[in-house]
């Protein structure tokens, strides 16, 4: 079970409480815990990731375990504590513009 | 007795503002997506209850709401709340925020591209909905203006989305430019006697129309004359602020542009300056009287560098006569020390007998007028900056 907290607009967005856990097939990365996220709630493809490109969007960031996991590879594992449920992956949304 | 709808969309959510048809005692309603930029809200014709909403944000992108009870409750169109979120293939159902540009059928590559502000060619980025226009005959069908320009068109109520791509590809693309506001299709005005006939318009290409619904595109831009364009005949560039018909005269239609208020007596096909008298031509909104097609409404603003009215004091101006002579509408509005800005999609026209005049202003007052112009007073003054004013006048 993957636990992942959302940013509050997007858990408005989704009707979901705080912290959310999903299932993900195999080792869990950033690619395909998005992919899973997005299939229980399809509300949010396209406020994470681009539609088509699947890239991030720009003033998202994504953390866990005290760490900026942002610019790691899409398929890149996730750390360990992530895949065992320790720790959420942290969905965030940037600070910018005052 | 008639009741009014004002649908205002702010930088920082929706508000439903309600009143009966003497529009003194108002209720407010909202903040609706509190947080969330509201471009846009509209009612259906055919079913003033449906209202489409354009909630966006610079983190999270573009999403789509519906209501189908006139605001008390919205849902993202195709995962209502309690339905299976995915499909019996288990595909996610929710794509009512995905707008994605058609490509050329031959190469599988973009259409065309447009010009940068430095001047070189870049492609088609998709970034929000400035405005839906629902079909003035079908609920679910609605149309939507998009930042980078295009006219996209749903028919199952807003749950999935397709270009109308004539437009982009007809061939002036590549001399469309965006305006200081992003390049934006921000005008879509259906002919209330000929469904085929489409107008739009955007910041900065010019105006456009489709007589066979969409698939085909003119630019419509002749007697338009941009100070910045060496051209005075350009067929594209022109930064096209607004433009308002009435349904009466479908072949009449106002302009308000970057500088000059234009009008063209021919569905577009040639345009002609009816600025007159006015304190500047620079401005965003314009409308007309719900009943009186020669009567229309500009609010002046004082220039391109400086967003706010001239001397400080906020001025609606009507005409009378379809332009040139303009009278200024002062009482009720602040007359000094007023830096506000009217956006241009922040003015709107209830039917009542005495027409009510609406416009929302950047320092989040939304005024009305009961009495077509004459007396101003706000209903609200507080809200977030105001990015769009409709109204919807109900039985």
């Amino acid at each position: 079970m993957i636990r992942v907290v959302l940013p509050s607009h997007l858990r408005a967005l989704a009707r979901t409480p705080f912290e959310v856990e999903i299932e993900v097939a195999g080792r869990p990365t950033q690619r395909t815990v998005l992919d899973a996220l997005e299939s229980r709630y399809p509300m949010l493809c396209g406020t994470i990731r681009d539609h088509v490109t699947k890239q991030r969007r720009p003033f998202l960031r994504f953390f866990a375990c005290e760490e900026d996991l942002t610019h790691e590879e899409p398929d890149a594992p996730l750390p360990d504590a992530v895949a065992s449920g320790a720790e959420p992956l942290y969905v965030i949304g940037a600070i910018a513009g005052g | 007795m008639s009741r009014v709808r004002v649908l205002v969309g702010t930088r920082k959510g929706a508000f439903i503002l309600s009143a009966d048809g003497k529009r003194e005692n108002w209720e407010v309603s909202g903040p609706h997506f509190a947080g969330w930029e509201i471009y846009h809200m509209k009612g259906s014709p055919a079913d003033p209850n449906r209202l489409y909403a354009s909630q966006t944000s610079g983190w999270f992108g573009q999403v789509v709401q519906r209501s189908d009870d006139g605001g008390k409750t919205w849902i993202q169109p195709g995962t209502p709340p309690g339905e299976p979120t995915t499909g019996p293939e288990g595909m996610p159902k929710g794509e009512s925020n995905k707008f994605v540009y058609d490509v050329s059928p031959a190469s599988g590559k973009p259409l065309t591209t447009h010009q940068w502000y430095d001047g070189t060619q870049h492609p088609w980025e998709f970034k929000r909905v400035w405005h839906f226009e629902p079909s003035l005959r079908d609920a679910d069908t609605v149309y939507a203006g998009v930042e980078d320009a295009a006219l996209f068109r749903s028919t199952d109520g807003g749950k999935s989305w397709h270009e109308l791509s004539g437009l982009r590809g007809h061939g002036t693309g590549p001399k469309w430019q965006p305006g200081a506001g992003g390049m934006c299709l921000h005008t879509i005005i259906l002919d209330p006697h000929d469904s085929k006939k489409i107008y739009i318009a955007i910041s900065a290409a010019g105006a456009f129309r489709s007589d066979d619904g969409g698939t085909t595109w003119t630019p419509i831009n002749q007697g338009l004359h941009s100070q910045y364009i060496p051209d005075p005949k350009a067929e594209v560039g022109h930064c096209v602020h607004h433009v308002a018909m009435h349904k009466s005269r479908p072949g009449v239609l106002f302009m308000q542009k970057h500088w000059d208020v234009m009008r063209s007596d021919n569905g577009g096909d040639s345009w002609h300056e009816v600025s007159g008298n006015l304190p500047t031509d620079f401005g965003f909104v314009i409308d007309v009287h719900a009943h009186d097609p020669e009567t229309i409404y500009v609010v002046p603003i004082k220039s391109d560098g400086e967003h706010f009215p001239p001397e400080g004091k906020l001025r609606v101006y009507r005409s009378r006569t379809g332009g040139n002579e303009w009278e200024a509408l002062t009482r009720g509005l602040p007359q000094n020390d007023c830096y506000v800005n009217v956006l241009r999609d922040a003015m709107a026209i209830d039917s009542l007998e005495k027409c009510g005049v609406y416009f929302g202003t950047t320092g989040g007052q939304v005024y009305l007028s009961a009495d077509a112009g004459d007396n101003w007073k706000p209903i609200v003054q507080n809200l977030p900056a105001v990015l769009s004013v409709e109204v919807q006048t109900l039985p």
